[in-house]
């Protein structure tokens, strides 16, 4: 590993929101790469620790899918508020993605068709404990602010791993040739 | 009866009809694709397979040309076509609010056709009428002036289904409105006045290059020199040749001196061009006409067969033997990209107007890969004027660096918007006092893709040395709020984006996006750092100057005319592009929950001031 060690560790957050969890898998895809991960930072709230709300003092707060509830806007505002560098990671979290692709319907609209139940109407879940779906699915960076972008569906683990080494080491992340696609 | 429509129009019979006068000619596609629209009013699915047999082009070429040009439709859009044109300046003379009242005249939305297919109305770009709008294309006709008395005239004809031939008259009149002539416009030149005083092509180019001639469509390249290099690029393949093209695309918002030179002046350009030809060794002309102009299709016509009756073209003009030259002309289709002179040789072709890359250049591989010199309408007059009075009389007027005379089109906030002529070097406050300007706090010369020019700067002079200009030059007064002129050039550049290089097909958007936010009252620090990302990329990474202009407006106003920005700008560092709250409000109709978990309790933004937002509510 080339990048010089910090002084301390820093904090990453990690969290899927309105995403498939491929970008969380396709992190994994550094493989044994992880070990040199692990020596220069601590994941702080992150599926792979299971933690449940951020540190306040995180470093990095690295975010995929887009918004498609109030749930999703709840966790990213504290994403935003603990993370002094957010990224939006993956398709999804940069343009909507494929959850998006609902914002050509009305949500009223769908739902009804999806909770017909032949000869018995409409019965749509209802629960405060069920967080309420927007309007529309948004990208991230329409409802706060991002600091990077990392495009992919989902970006490779040589991706990812590129880019937040360069992050660690203090350089402008680039990913370049042969690490963008988008097919 | 087979292939009759419900017009009681015989489809099949057309179509064979158009495609045998093209000779089912591949590279006129264009002019096929228009002339069978015309007749059968739109481009069915049907239509586009028999044209595609009929060229032996691949159905997927064809539907790709009817898909690119905003005045091709692939569906149905009524009898009655009504395209608004949409400039900054038609705005400020009130166009959106007579299309609101057309529109609930007829009961329609802007977009959409009405249920009894009879009419649609929508907006497009500039027309070219800047100095007499608002303006307004029926059936790509050109209706000027529109009043609200003119609406109702209009929605009544509409109604009883009046053809649009037998409209009154007087709805398509165009004015000239030339307002101050040079050494141009005022020249006293009779047809063939240039071609009587050819002397060999060699020394008609050491005129032209001897006089200074500069490209007016706005880059300035030298005539003389890109004569030069085409007359001495060799013709390939079978068919070796020269071309002369003519740039009449003329889409820059704002600018309309081309259509008066095409309506009063077309034997000084049709001249120009039979020079160019005989320079450059070219039998063949094409000028290029935007599609807002087709109505000077047919008097443009009526000029060439006059031209070729007086024998200033066809075989052996004025009787020297060998000397043969011939112009046709080729309506475009509503595609602003397709002045970029590389657009408009593939859109010559009968392909996509997407520009080519560069080099080689047209010189040398222009129209089906032969040298080719391209010029703007403006530049061939003054070269016929050229071939006519001697490069020394030229060159005396304008400045060191720009020969001659430049035609300005104004239109915005004066008392006498229309065509004015200067010799070069003119500052823009003389120009501002002969238009009648009043308290102008900006112009914007060359067009959404110039500059925008502020009254401390209105000393600056016309000149290549310091203001180029392809000739629009719209006025500004202290009513007018620049953030606005800006927002209404970046919405003309999405629509304008020909879409093939994704740093200007996405940049556009986001541009447009971004200034949309700022519109919303929904703006921050951190989109104007946004917008100037964007306009970075635009700039460097852009495939041709359309892209590589389309951030100038905004990045000038932002620089000249930031309160316009700021006071629209939020105080807190970030701000949603919607409102959180109410993205929530179907949800909250739905399952009728009103309890805290249902709504998102933020702190609620305040504006710096008033002005401009509005409580829109874009989820």
């Amino acid at each position: 590993m080339n990048a010089p060690l910090p002084k301390r560790k820093l904090k990453v957050a990690t969290t899927s929101l309105a995403g498939c969890f491929g970008c969380h898998m396709s992190f994994l895809d550094i493989d044994e790469r992880i070990l040199d991960l692990v020596e220069l930072v601590e994941f702080d709230r992150s599926p792979i620790t299971d933690i449940k709300h951020c540190s306040p003092d995180c470093d990095i707060g690295i975010i995929e899918g887009g918004v498609c509830n109030a749930e999703n806007v709840h966790v990213l505002h504290e994403f935003r508020k603990n993370c002094k560098i957010l990224i939006a990671m993956g398709a999804c979290a940069i343009n909507g993605g494929l959850p998006a692709q609902r914002n050509s319907l009305d949500i009223r609209d769908i739902l009804a068709a999806v909770y017909a139940q032949p000869g018995r109407g409409v019965h749509i879940p209802n629960d405060p404990e069920i967080p309420l779906l927007l309007n529309e699915v948004h990208p991230l960076h329409e409802v706060v602010r991002i600091d990077y972008f990392l495009p992919g569906c989902p970006p490779s683990g040589d991706a990812i791993w590129k880019f937040l080494t360069d992050l660690l080491a203090g350089r402008t992340p680039t990913l370049g040739h042969g690490l963008i696609h988008y097919d | 009866m087979p292939g009759v429509n419900s017009n009681g129009v015989d489809e099949d019979a057309v179509i064979g009809e158009v495609l045998s006068r093209h000779q089912s000619d591949p590279t006129r596609l264009m002019q096929i694709l228009r002339e069978v629209q015309e007749r059968i009013d739109w481009l069915s699915p049907d239509t586009l397979t028999k044209v595609a047999e009929g060229t032996r082009l691949p159905r997927g070429r064809v539907e790709g040309v009817a898909g690119f040009y905003h005045f091709f439709h692939t569906e149905p859009l009524g009898r009655y076509r009504m395209l608004w044109s949409d400039n900054i300046t038609d705005r400020m003379a009130g166009n959106a609010d007579l299309m609101a009242r057309m529109c609930k005249k007829l009961w329609l939305k802007p977009g959409r056709v009405s249920e009894d297919g009879l009419v649609s109305v929508d907006t497009t770009s500039c027309t070219g009428l800047g100095d007499q709008g608002p303006a307004l294309l029926v059936n790509y006709r050109p209706v000027t002036r529109m009043t609200p008395e003119r609406v109702d005239r209009i929605v009544e004809l509409i109604r009883h289904k009046t053809p649009v031939a037998e409209w009154p008259a007087e709805f398509f009149k165009v004015e000239d409105n030339i307002r101050r002539k040079d050494a141009l416009l005022g020249a006293d030149f009779q047809p063939g006045d240039a071609l009587k005083a050819l002397k060999s092509p060699q020394e008609v180019l050491d005129a032209v290059k001897e006089s200074g001639l500069r490209g007016r469509g706005g880059a300035g390249f030298s005539t003389g020199q890109k004569w030069e290099f085409c007359r001495a690029a060799v013709g390939t393949g079978a068919h070796p040749a020269h071309y002369v093209v003519c740039n009449a695309d003329e889409g820059e918002p704002g600018t309309f001196k081309d259509r008066v030179l095409l309506s009063s002046y077309a034997d000084m350009v049709f001249e120009g061009m039979t020079v160019s030809g005989y320079v450059i060794g070219a039998r063949k002309g094409f000028v290029y006409l935007r599609g807002e102009y087709r109505y000077l299709l047919e008097p443009l016509n009526a000029v060439l067969e006059k031209r070729r009756a007086a024998k200033l073209l066809g075989k052996s003009i004025l009787g020297r033997t060998g000397f043969d030259f011939d112009i046709e002309i080729h309506l475009g289709a509503g595609a602003y990209v397709c002045g970029e002179e590389t657009a408009l040789l593939e859109s010559l072709e009968g392909k996509r107007g997407v520009p080519r890359k560069r080099p080689p250049f047209p010189v040398t591989s222009g129209y089906l890969g032969q040298p080719t010199a391209v010029n703007n309408v403006e530049t061939l007059a003054s070269a016929a004027l050229i071939a006519a009075k001697g490069a020394t009389w030229y060159k005396s007027i304008g400045t060191p660096k720009s020969a001659g005379t430049k035609i300005l089109s104004i239109s915005g906030d004066c008392e006498r918007p229309g065509i004015y002529e200067y010799p070069y070097g003119v500052k823009v406050s003389q120009v501002l006092a002969d238009c009648g300007a009043h308290d102008t706090q900006a112009c914007q010369i060359a067009g959404a893709s110039g500059l925008c020019v502020a009254p401390n700067e209105f000393g600056r002079r016309i000149a290549f040395e310091d203001i180029p200009t392809g000739g629009s030059f719209m006025v500004f007064d202290n009513t007018r709020d620049m953030f606005q002129v800006a927002r209404n050039f970046a919405h003309f550049f999405v629509h304008e984006s020909c879409g093939f290089c994704t740093p200007c097909r996405v940049g556009t958007t986001l541009l447009a996006n971004a200034m949309d936010k700022i519109d919303g009252g929904h703006g921050g620090e951190y989109d104007i750092n946004d917008i100037w990302r964007v306009i970075r990329t635009l700039k460097t990474a852009s495939h041709c100057g359309l892209g590589q202009t389309a951030g100038n407006c905004v990045a000038d106003t932002l620089q000249k005319f930031r309160p316009s920005y700021e006071l629209r700008l939020n105080v807190r560092d970030f701000e949603p592009a919607f409102d959180l709250d109410k993205a929530l409000s179907k949800m909250r109709e739905v399952t009728g929950r009103d309890d805290p978990g249902a709504h998102f309790h933020i702190a609620h933004r305040k504006s710096r001031a008033g002005i401009g937002t509005k409580a829109g509510d874009p989820a």
